[in-house]
């Protein structure tokens, strides 16, 4: 069974059709071509799907996609603007906190839920904030370097 | 990397040329990938669709070892919207003697077998058929039509069940080689290394402690986050295109012709942006599916692993039990080393166990050492490669031994490591005279830094420990060319892996002495440049830098060339400088920029283009040395690691940040390997924990900053200096770990992962032992 759905998807009125199962992780990937959400586990594990749904830092390949139904989605793919980008993207750049990258889209959206939340998180906030993102490259040391730079 | 580095240590000299200067190397730009990473748009491995693809899916073994009597596929390819299944009769037979090439691995039967099982599968996971269907619904329906009669056979996970005599077989035919003669007996025993070095007798005989003891290590997965994924279209004409997620182009496009005896050329291969590898994706498991599904079908298929699926069916590495013996005078002086090593094969033939061998006492300069090595099928995944094979295991025996040693003589552990340091000149175990290594400055660098002089609080213990890794040069291709408007296109085969795209533009940057934002870098399909060995061995900044660093200077000659004919002068009247070519009879006021010589390229001989293939040789050797203070929950048995310092000759570093990435990244999986990770079996040879959840990697709660220190000690043999850095960060942490947990608990620790039911164990033993 197909289910037309109505969302908004980085600030943009959007419609889909899904089938009962499909995750919203796989609408994002298959149906709206977002490939920036990635799938590590598809169960929740590693964060590589997470995305930001009404105001709620949330893992896509947990939620159904129809539970989407006027819902307000961020993806990676929304996180700059008019071609500048978000500060976070920015400090991920100039403190290299990516190697493979992966990981990055991930850690990009469970920053930016984090400071919306707390604006000023020490360390240990930080690194239990981002404890549900996997990075199997870096040892977290310039991710966490990276979102320390943005607290305001 | 897979396959043994074969040019460790080569001597032949260095062509003389230029030094570049360093304007941009050393520095740390934004990477040139870095946009399209941070805002979602590279695309990865699963990333690639091409309209009216088909999923394909495998279908695995739910046993650990069986033999399959039959394979009925007919039910699941009458199901609407399936369009094509394949089992192992689809796969050519490969003969014997075409088994390797020269000898040397990968042997592509036992590859043929693992990707697809014939006869028998080994593991649970074991792939015996795939499917390709209209979605992915279908294809998991079409799993269930699939009729598999199995004969289960007695199987074996232990590593010391699998070396008994009356073990279960994984192979009858397996007769262990490096050993005369040859047994009558097969076992599961598949190879035996030795490495000889003086004379351990007599050496023992002059020491004044001897201390043996044994290890184990637990098999762990590399646990890149992204899990293997690729997009396959046979065209009509049998042409193939391939996009998919690999450390390398070139590799997939070989073994993929060779195992489905394809002409090389029908093949071409797009490396997709690369989610993590570590060794781990330097062999091919879905790609040749793909293809023979979407020659049957007609149609592109595009398959994509499940976590699960990367833990049961890719290459963890090798699990270890070792025991390990030295002997050294009172002044801690080691005067022999002794050991046998035995590491998981997994399925199929093809440990690290004779890297582990090499390397476990590389640091040292030990005049007698005697190793032997065991190479062990046991009904677990294939082993694959992951970041310095073989090294950490055996250099956590190794290291744990030293700092037993420094205990008992009392000495500091990095004082003892001092005195017996390898240096320029001496002849190691394996063969090889080092020249230009940097393992005594990380030794005295560990000695001055704050961190090893700091005071530890209650409960908390400091370990050192040291790691060698070869590093390795071979096959890569560079192309440089300047478009009209002067900007420069820098082309290589190796995928970026982790930031080589900057280190290649800087390079060429300082070569051609014009600015880092001037040059782009394109990772190019296996149609577009010539052959590159693959992302691994720690060699692409070295070896492919090497390649693009010559391009460049042939580009500068070229551009030179095109100035003359400009100017209509000899080209020695010609010099280059700051990316402007001037005309010296002017006494330099004649200048022509980049962009001018670009512009009238048509009027010189059109298009200016440079490429160099080459096979790189004397990779330096990486030393690492790493301190580690562990803080112990005594009731709980739990361990943080509360400060880690890594120490390491980088040769040069290019772009610093991301070889202090590499440091860390590395000295975390080592956290990780020390602490949690660890393959966990039931009684039928089913993986309890084949997922993220329960195979627990560390967490950025789990581990604190990690601080680096790099020494540079130029390799003479790379126009910059490089040495492989990413490999050897893995090797110390194990050994680091165990040594600061043993310290900390007032008792040693022999096994991995170092878990808190293990630790807490530990304590009781020790208490009772004390009471
Ligand atoms: S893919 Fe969603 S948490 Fe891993
Ligand atoms: S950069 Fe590779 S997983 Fe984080």
């Amino acid at each position: 069974m197909t289910i037309s759905i109505h969302a908004s998807v980085n600030g943009e009125p959007c419609q889909f059709q899904c089938g009962t199962t499909d995750t919203l992780l796989k609408v994002l990937r298959e149906n709206l071509q977002l490939t920036g959400t990635k799938q590590g586990c598809g169960t929740g594990d590693c964060g590589a799907c997470s995305v930001i749904m009404n105001g709620e830092l949330v893992c896509a390949c947990l939620v159904l996609a129809v539970e989407c139904g006027q819902a307000d989605i961020r993806t990676v793919e929304g996180l700059s603007s008019a071609g500048q980008l978000h500060s976070l993207q920015q400090a991920f750049l100039d403190n290299a906190a990516l190697q493979c990258g992966i990981c990055t889209p991930g850690l990009l959206m469970a920053s930016k839920a984090l400071l919306d939340k707390h604006p000023q998180p020490d360390e240990t906030q930080i690194r239990y904030w981002i404890a549900g993102n996997l990075c199997r490259c870096t040892g977290y040391d310039k991710i966490v370097r990276a979102i320390m730079g943005c607290v305001s | 990397m897979n396959e043994e580095p074969t040019n460790y240590g080569d001597v032949a000299e260095v062509a003389a040329g230029n030094k570049p200067s360093a304007a941009v190397v050393g520095t740390r730009p934004v990477r040139p990938d870095g946009v399209d990473k941070v805002t979602g748009r590279a695309r990865f491995g699963a990333d690639m669709q091409l309209p009216g693809s088909l999923v394909g899916m495998v279908f695995r073994s739910p046993h650990a070892h069986a033999r399959l009597l039959k394979v009925d596929v007919s039910a699941a390819l009458a199901l609407p919207g399936v369009k094509a299944i394949v089992t192992a009769a689809d796969l050519p037979e490969i003969p014997d003697d075409q088994a390797m090439d020269k000898g040397q691995p990968p042997d592509f039967r036992d590859m043929s077998a693992n990707i697809l099982a014939r006869e028998k599968v080994l593991y649970e996971g074991h792939a015996i058929a795939a499917v390709a269907a209209i979605d992915e619904l279908t294809a998991r329906h079409a799993m269930t039509l699939i009729d598999v009669d199995y004969a289960v056979l007695p199987h074996v996970i232990d590593l010391h069940q699998a070396m008994e005599p009356d073990a279960p077989l994984l192979n009858d035919h397996n007769f262990t080689k490096g050993i005369k003669p040859v047994p009558k007996k097969p076992s599961n025993i598949a190879s035996r290394y030795e490495q000889i070095h003086g004379d351990v007798v007599a050496g023992f005989a002059q020491a004044d402690v001897i201390i043996e003891e044994e290890f184990s290590t637990q098999p762990v997965h590399q646990g890149y986050i992204e899990p293997h994924a690729c997009l396959v279209n046979v065209r009509p004409s049998g042409r193939t295109d391939i996009w998919c997620s690999t450390q390398g182009q070139f590799m997939v496009r070989a073994y993929c012709a060779r195992l489905l005896q394809i002409p090389l050329a029908d093949l071409r291969v797009f490396p997709m942006e690369i989610g993590g590898g570590f060794g781990g994706k330097t062999t091919v498991y879905l790609e040749p599916l793909a293809i023979l599904l979407s020659k049957k079908s007609g149609k592109p298929v595009r398959m994509e692993m499940s976590r699960a699926d990367v833990f049961k069916a890719t290459g963890p590495t090798s699990g270890s039990y070792i025991r390990m013996k030295i002997g050294a005078r009172n002044d801690g002086t080691i005067v022999a080393a002794e050991g046998v090593l035995c590491y998981q094969a997994g399925a199929y033939p093809g440990s690290p166990v004779r890297l582990g061998c090499m390397t476990a006492f590389a640091p040292y300069n030990i005049p007698n050492i005697k190793l032997i090595g065991y190479d062990v099928l046991v009904n677990r995944p294939k082993s694959a490669a992951y970041r310095a094979p073989g090294a950490p295991m055996a250099s956590f025996a190794a290291e744990s031994l030293m700092d037993i040693l420094a205990q008992q003589l009392d000495i500091d552990p990095l004082e003892l490591r001092l005195r017996n340091a390898a240096d320029n000149g001496t002849q190691t175990a394996y063969g090889v005279t080092f020249k230009n290594i940097g393992y005594r400055q990380t030794l005295e660098a560990a000695r001055a830094h704050p961190h090893y002089n700091a005071p530890l609080g209650p409960d908390q213990g400091r370990g050192v420990a040291s790691g060698f890794w070869f590093n390795i040069g071979g096959q890569s291709s560079a192309a440089v060319d300047i478009n009209q408007d002067g900007s420069v296109l820098v082309t290589t085969g190796t995928p970026d892996i982790g930031g080589s795209r900057a280190s290649m533009a800087m390079m060429a940057a300082d070569v051609l002495g014009v600015g880092y934002e001037q040059i782009q870098v394109r990772i190019a399909d296996t149609g577009s440049i010539a052959h590159s060995d693959l992302t691994g061995g720690s060699r692409v900044t070295f070896a492919v830098g090497m390649a693009v660093s010559q391009a460049a200077s042939a580009m500068v000659e070229e551009l030179r060339r095109r100035a003359a004919l400009l100017w209509r002068v000899e080209v020695d009247q010609v010099s280059w400088m700051g990316g402007v070519a001037r005309l010296m009879a002017s006494g330099g006021s004649s200048s022509l920029s980049l962009t001018q010589i670009a512009a009238s390229s048509a009027e010189t001989g059109g298009p200016i283009a440079v490429e160099i293939s080459l096979n790189a040789q004397g990779a330096g050797p990486g030393f690492a040395t790493h301190i580690c203070d562990v803080q112990l929950d005594k009731e709980t048995g739990r361990v943080t690691v509360v400060r880690y310092t890594a120490i390491q000759d980088v040769g040069k570093a290019i772009h610093p940040s991301y070889v202090e990435g590499q440091m860390q990244g590395g000295a975390v999986q080592g956290i990780g390997w020390a602490l949690n990770e660890a393959y966990l079996y039931d009684e039928n040879g089913r993986l309890l924990n084949p997922g993220f959840l329960d195979y627990r990697v560390p967490v950025a709660s789990d581990v604190p900053m990690i601080d680096t220190v790099l020494i540079e000690v130029p390799n003479p043999r790379h126009p910059f200096g490089v040495k492989g850095v990413g490999e050897v960060p893995i090797v110390p942490p194990l050994g680091a770990v165990a040594n600061a947990v043993s310290r900390a608990a007032g008792t040693r620790l022999y096994d991995l992962p170092m878990s808190p039911t293990a630790i807490h164990k530990a304590l009781k033993r020790a208490a009772r032992r004390r009471s």
